[in-house]
C-alpha cells in the first residue's frame, strides 16, 4: 500500500517557480545571448518549452529549445533485462559556444544528469552547461548540483516524487507520496 | 521517469521476420528512427554497446550488408571483428559448429552471420549462448534488409498498412523478397510478386501475396516497387532464355514506371545491375530511394543490435 499523497506544488506554484527561474537565468546570463534550453525527455522537454515562453515574455527574444533522450548514455544498461525504449534526440542548433540550460523535472540521484552531460558533450562543445530543475528531492549518488531549483523538498528514499504536467498528464502539480510500508 | 508499458524485446536472436510479431517489428522500426539521428552527428558514436563484442561471420560475399553492420557496431561503440570463410580455419576443414564454439570461447556477445545455406543461423542459434543476427541465409531470409525497406517505406509514405508494394525480378532465389513478404503482410500491406514463371517459387500465394506475371498490370497503382537482381550465382540451370530478353520484358524503365502511382517510390536492395533489371536513368531519378535505403540500413542494424544486447544477458 502506498502512503498518503501530498501536493507540494499546484498549478500556480509551478507557474511562479518557472517565472522565477526564467528571471534567474536571464540575470546570470545577462540576457538571452547565446542561451539555449535543452529539455530531458519526457517532462523536462515541456518545462524547457515553458521556460522558453517565459523568457520570450520577459525579453521578447526566442531562445532555442532542444530535446535530449539520455537512454543511450544510462549507466544501468549492462544490467540484466530488456533494453529501455530509445526516443529521438533533436538539438536543432549548434552547441558550440552556447550557454546551455539543461532542464529536468526532478533531481534525485543525479544519474540522469550525468548521462545528459555526456550526451550533450557528444553533440558539441557548449561554453557552459547549467542545470534547472523543478524539484530537488535530495539523495544524490553523484557530485551533481542544480543551478536553478524550483523547490527543495526533503524526502526519504522510499518517497515518490511525481510531477504531473498538462502536456502529458492533464494537470499541473508536484506530488509526494509515501513509500510502500512492508 | 515513467516508462509506458510497451512491447519489450526478449529474444536473443534475430533470425527472420517470419518469427516476429507486429509489435516486435514496430519496436525495431521505432527504435531505428531514434538511432538515425546518431549518423547525422559530427561525432557519430554513442556509448551504448561499450564492452560488447560482435563477430561478423560472413561465409558468403557481401559488401553493403557487411559494411553496414560494421558501421552500426562501431557507432554503438561495440568492438567488432570480421571473419570470412576464405582466410579462416574453415578452409582447413573446421566445421561451422567448431568455429562457433571457438567464437563463443572468445567471449563474444553477438554473431552476425551470413551463410549460403538456408537455416544455418537457426541451427547455430540453438547451439550458442551468443545472440545471432541473420545477415542473409541462402534463399530463406534477410531480415535486416526487409526491416530497412519497411523503415524507408514508412519514412516516405508515413505508413505501411494499405500500401501496394510490388517486387519484380528473381523471387525464387531472393531472401530479401521472402523477408519482405513476411514483414509487409504482417503490417497490412498488399504485396504483389512479378517475374518470369520460372523465377517465382511455386505456391508463394500461400504467404498471402498476389502473383502477376505482366509487369504493367503488376505495378499498376503501386505505392512502391522493389526491383530484384537476377542471382546468376544461385542458378545452375537455365531458367530464362537470356539476360537481354529478361531486360526487355522485366527491366524497369522510366516509361514503364509511369504505370505505378505518380508518387511511387523505387527501391532496390543492391547490388544494382544497370541495364538489366533497372534502366540507369531511373536508378538515378528522384523517385529512386536506393541510396536512402543504404543510409537507413545503419540505423536499423543499430536498433537490432541494441535490442538484442539486452536479451542475451538472460541466457548467461
Amino acid at each position: 500500500m502506498t502512503g498518503a499523497e501530498k501536493q507540494i506544488l499546484d498549478e500556480g506554484g509551478i507557474e511562479r517557480v518557472l517565472a522565477r527561474i526564467a528571471h534567474e537565468i536571464l540575470e546570470r546570463n545577462q540576457g538571452t545571448s547565446n542561451l539555449a534550453l535543452i529539455g530531458i525527455r519526457t517532462r523536462g522537454v515541456f518545462l524547457a518549452e515553458r521556460l522558453q515562453k517565459k523568457l520570450f515574455e520577459i525579453e521578447n527574444k526566442e531562445v532555442p529549445v532542444g530535446i535530449l533522450d539520455i537512454t543511450l548514455y544510462r549507466d544501468d544498461l549492462s544490467e540484466v533485462g530488456p533494453k529501455p525504449e530509445v526516443h529521438e534526440t533533436n538539438i536543432p542548433f549548434d552547441l558550440k559556444g552556447k550557454a546551455v540550460i539543461l532542464v529536468d523535472d526532478v533531481l534525485f540521484t543525479g544519474r540522469t544528469i550525468r548521462a545528459a552531460l555526456d550526451a550533450v558533450i557528444d553533440l558539441g562543445r557548449p561554453k557552459v552547461i547549467r542545470l534547472a530543475v523543478l524539484v530537488d528531492r535530495g539523495h544524490r549518488e553523484l557530485p551533481i548540483k542544480a543551478d536553478y531549483v524550483g523547490k527543495n523538498i526533503p524526502t526519504s528514499l522510499q518517497d515518490r516524487v511525481t510531477i504531473h504536467l498538462k502536456e502529458t498528464d492533464g494537470v499541473d502539480e508536484a506530488v509526494i507520496s509515501g513509500g510502500s510500508k512492508v | 521517469m515513467t516508462q509506458t508499458a510497451k512491447t519489450q524485446w526478449t529474444q536473443k536472436d534475430l533470425l527472420g521476420l517470419r518469427d516476429l510479431s507486429v509489435a516486435e517489428i514496430e519496436l525495431i522500426l521505432d527504435t531505428a528512427k531514434s538511432f538515425s539521428e546518431v549518423s547525422q552527428r559530427e561525432v557519430k558514436k554513442v556509448p551504448v554497446l561499450r564492452g560488447k563484442t560482435v563477430v561478423n561471420l560472413f561465409l558468403e560475399p557481401s559488401t553493403r550488408t557487411r559494411v553496414s553492420f560494421e558501421l552500426a557496431e562501431k557507432r554503438l561503440s561495440a568492438d567488432s571483428i570480421g571473419m570470412a570463410s576464405g582466410g579462416s580455419s574453415m578452409t582447413k576443414g573446421e566445421s561451422l559448429w567448431d568455429t562457433i564454439a571457438n567464437i563463443e570461447a572468445l567471449k563474444v556477445d553477438i554473431i552476425v552471420m551470413r551463410h549460403g545455406s538456408s537455416g544455418a543461423p537457426h541451427r547455430i542459434s540453438n547451439y550458442t549462448k551468443c545472440g545471432v543476427v541473420n545477415a542473409g541465409d541462402g534463399i530463406n531470409e534477410h531480415p535486416t534488409q526487409a526491416l530497412l525497406d519497411m523503415f524507408t517505406l514508412r519514412e516516405i509514405k508515413g505508413k505501411i498498412k494499405g500500401l501496394k508494394v510490388v517486387f519484380v525480378g528473381d523471387i525464387l532465389h531472393s531472401r530479401v523478397a521472402r523477408s519482405n513478404i513476411w514483414g509487409l503482410t504482417k503490417l497490412g500491406a498488399e504485396v504483389v510478386i512479378c517475374g518470369p514463371k520460372t523465377l517465382i517459387p511455386w505456391g508463394i500465394e500461400e504467404l498471402g501475396v498476389k502473383v502477376i506475371h505482366d509487369v504493367k498490370k503488376a505495378i499498376d497503382g503501386a505505392d512502391a516497387v522493389t526491383l530484384l537482381r537476377i542471382q546468376m550465382e544461385r542458378q545452375n540451370e537455365t531458367l530464362f532464355p537470356s539476360i537481354r530478353e529478361y531486360a526487355s520484358t522485366y527491366g524497369m524503365n522510366t516509361e514503364l514506371f509511369k504505370y505505378a502511382k505518380p508518387d511511387a517510390i523505387l527501391m532496390h536492395p543492391g547490388p544494382v545491375n544497370r541495364g538489366v533489371e533497372i534502366e540507369s536513368a531511373l536508378a538515378d531519378s528522384p523517385q529512386s530511394y536506393i541510396l536512402k535505403q543504404v543510409t537507413n540500413g545503419i540505423a536499423v542494424r543499430m536498433a537490432v543490435l541494441y535490442l538484442l544486447s539486452g536479451a542475451m544477458k538472460n541466457e548467461k
